[in-house]
């Protein structure tokens, strides 16, 4: 429990640093760019292929659970929209980040940790924390609701070529279906999600590759710890936010 | 000029220095020497701030660095040039990139003028024709060339050196040694070498301290370093066989 409380305390002294004043705002800006195109661009191929065969399997799924003449087929297209925009694209594109991004960012930190780069930018009289963190936290936050929104595409696009070639459900009962009965607020909760668990995703893996001592073995554990730590904590926020903002 | 007085400091209530006290002179090249795991580099990152310590003073000129809060520091960093034991170049950027760095952090020079001073800095360390390289393609003596050149590129007035000479051959060790002495002189600045090698102590040594167990135990200059009766700093300085032969074919 002490270690746990240790641990928390040291995660928001470690936030207190990175939000502090950037030296040199071109420069951050810079690097910024750099990192949308690093964790973002990136990031593209692999939310498109995963969103693509989910919304495929949810689709499939919601067909073979509602067989049943009482339902008009078009709920399954209603329940693959709902399905990915409530929960798909947001928490598990967030759980998949978690692993590729998150390992990344823990494993590039606490490589520069024990190589000493970290020294060197603290001699050179640079705020390490901040130059090297604060560019990751921004580029998440600008770039993941579009990949948030990017799944969501996919997504509803693989349900309908899923569902249609299968023969489970006409095209024109699965675009009916997707915009019947739609809540825009749901675009809304979904991107919310998304902002904070790329903050979670990027704030906790970049805390365990800080805040590493040792050699190489510890950058694999910090990069697995990143990874575990930002999934419970986005599982568990993914309770609270739809908790409050669904309720 | 760098002041250390009663400096001490323990990792996990292990001490790890005890009660160092030392002055590095402003233009000279002062040389850190023991034994691996008697505290050189603890002393020196103490030194530079990058451990804090338990008790004592760092003075640089007439400022108690260790008690300066972090603006203050900030502001001594900046005349501060350090070259770590593996070279800790940024492996992300080229070689121009991490001789520019200090220079796009820290100054409002154009991008012309900060070319200038990079392939200047290159250049004065007999890089050429590198610039567009990654860290991972240069060889261990270039890379500490390199970390040198990103060192100097702000023209520090203290510079600091992690055993700059390991994992080196003996040819490209006494370049480098001769590279930080030739730097030193001609930009008057404080340097502290980290180092055990006996070549380097000969070759650049203008003051001496030696560390053993985290407890100075012997001061003084290259030349007296083979006089001295400290028995522990003569099994040092003789620990090898040549060195060996060579002082008791002396004695005969």
């Amino acid at each position: 429990m002490i270690k746990f409380l240790e641990q928390f305390g040291n995660y928001f002294l470690l936030l207190k640093k990175v939000f502090s004043k950037p030296e040199k705002p071109y420069v951050y800006y810079k690097q910024t760019m750099h990192e949308m195109v690093f964790l973002g661009l990136n990031s593209v191929g692999i939310i498109t292929v995963i969103s693509f065969f989910m919304g495929a399997v949810i689709t499939l799924q919601t067909a073979y659970n509602t067989e049943n003449p009482i339902y008009p087929t078009y709920l399954i297209g209603l329940g693959c929209r709902d399905s990915i925009l409530l929960e798909f694209s947001s928490t598990i594109a967030a759980l998949i980040l978690a692993g590729k991004v998150g390992s990344s960012i823990a494993s590039e930190i606490g490589t520069m940790r024990v190589t000493e780069q970290i020294d060197a930018l603290e001699i050179m009289g640079v705020n390490s924390a901040s130059y090297l963190i604060l560019p990751k936290i921004i580029a998440t936050l600008v770039f993941n609701p579009f990949l948030t929104l990017i799944s969501i595409s996919v997504g509803i696009v693989g349900g309908w070529i899923a569902g249609t070639t299968a023969g489970v459900i006409t095209s024109e009962d699965y675009i009916y279906g997707i915009q019947y009965a739609f809540i825009p607020y749901y675009v809304t909760y979904a991107i919310i999600k998304t902002l904070f668990f790329a903050f979670i995703i990027t704030t906790v893996s970049a805390y365990h590759g800080y805040k590493i001592e040792g050699g190489s073995l510890e950058v694999g554990q910090a990069s697995t710890k990143a990874v575990v730590h930002s999934s419970i904590i986005i599982l568990l926020f993914n309770v609270i936010l739809t908790q409050l903002l669904l309720s | 000029m760098i002041r250390v007085i009663d400096l001490n400091k323990s990792f996990n209530d292990k001490p790890i220095l005890s009660d160092i006290s030392v002055s590095f002179e402003a233009g000279k090249t002062n040389l850190i020497i023991g034994r691996s795991g008697s505290g050189k580099t603890v002393l020196l990152k103490s030194i530079v701030g990058l451990h804090d310590i338990d008790s004592g003073e760092i003075w640089y000129d007439d400022l108690l660095f260790n008690k300066l809060d972090f603006k203050g520091k900030k502001e001594i960093r900046k005349e501060m040039g350090m070259l770590f034991q593996g070279s800790a170049l940024f492996d992300s950027l080229t070689v121009e990139q991490n001789v520019r760095f200090p220079l796009d952090m820290f100054t409002e020079k154009s991008d012309e003028e900060k070319t200038d001073r990079v392939n200047f800095c290159l250049e004065r360390v007999n890089i050429i024709n590198s610039n567009k390289l990654l860290p991972s393609e240069l060889s261990g003596g270039m890379k500490k060339r390199v970390a040198i050149a990103r060192a100097i590129s702000l023209n520090p007035k203290f510079l600091f050196c992690d055993e700059p000479n390991s994992g080196l051959d003996p040819i490209t060790a006494i370049l480098i040694d001769e590279l930080i002495k030739e730097l030193t002189e001609e930009y008057s600045m404080t340097t502290i070498v980290n180092t055990h090698d006996m070549n380097s102590v000969m070759k650049i040594g203008e003051k001496i301290i030696f560390l053993s167990d985290g407890v100075k135990c012997w001061e003084g200059s290259s030349k007296e370093i083979l006089d001295s009766d400290n028995e522990i700093l003569n099994d040092f300085v003789f620990a090898n066989a040549l060195a060996k032969q060579l002082r008791s074919s002396l004695k005969k």
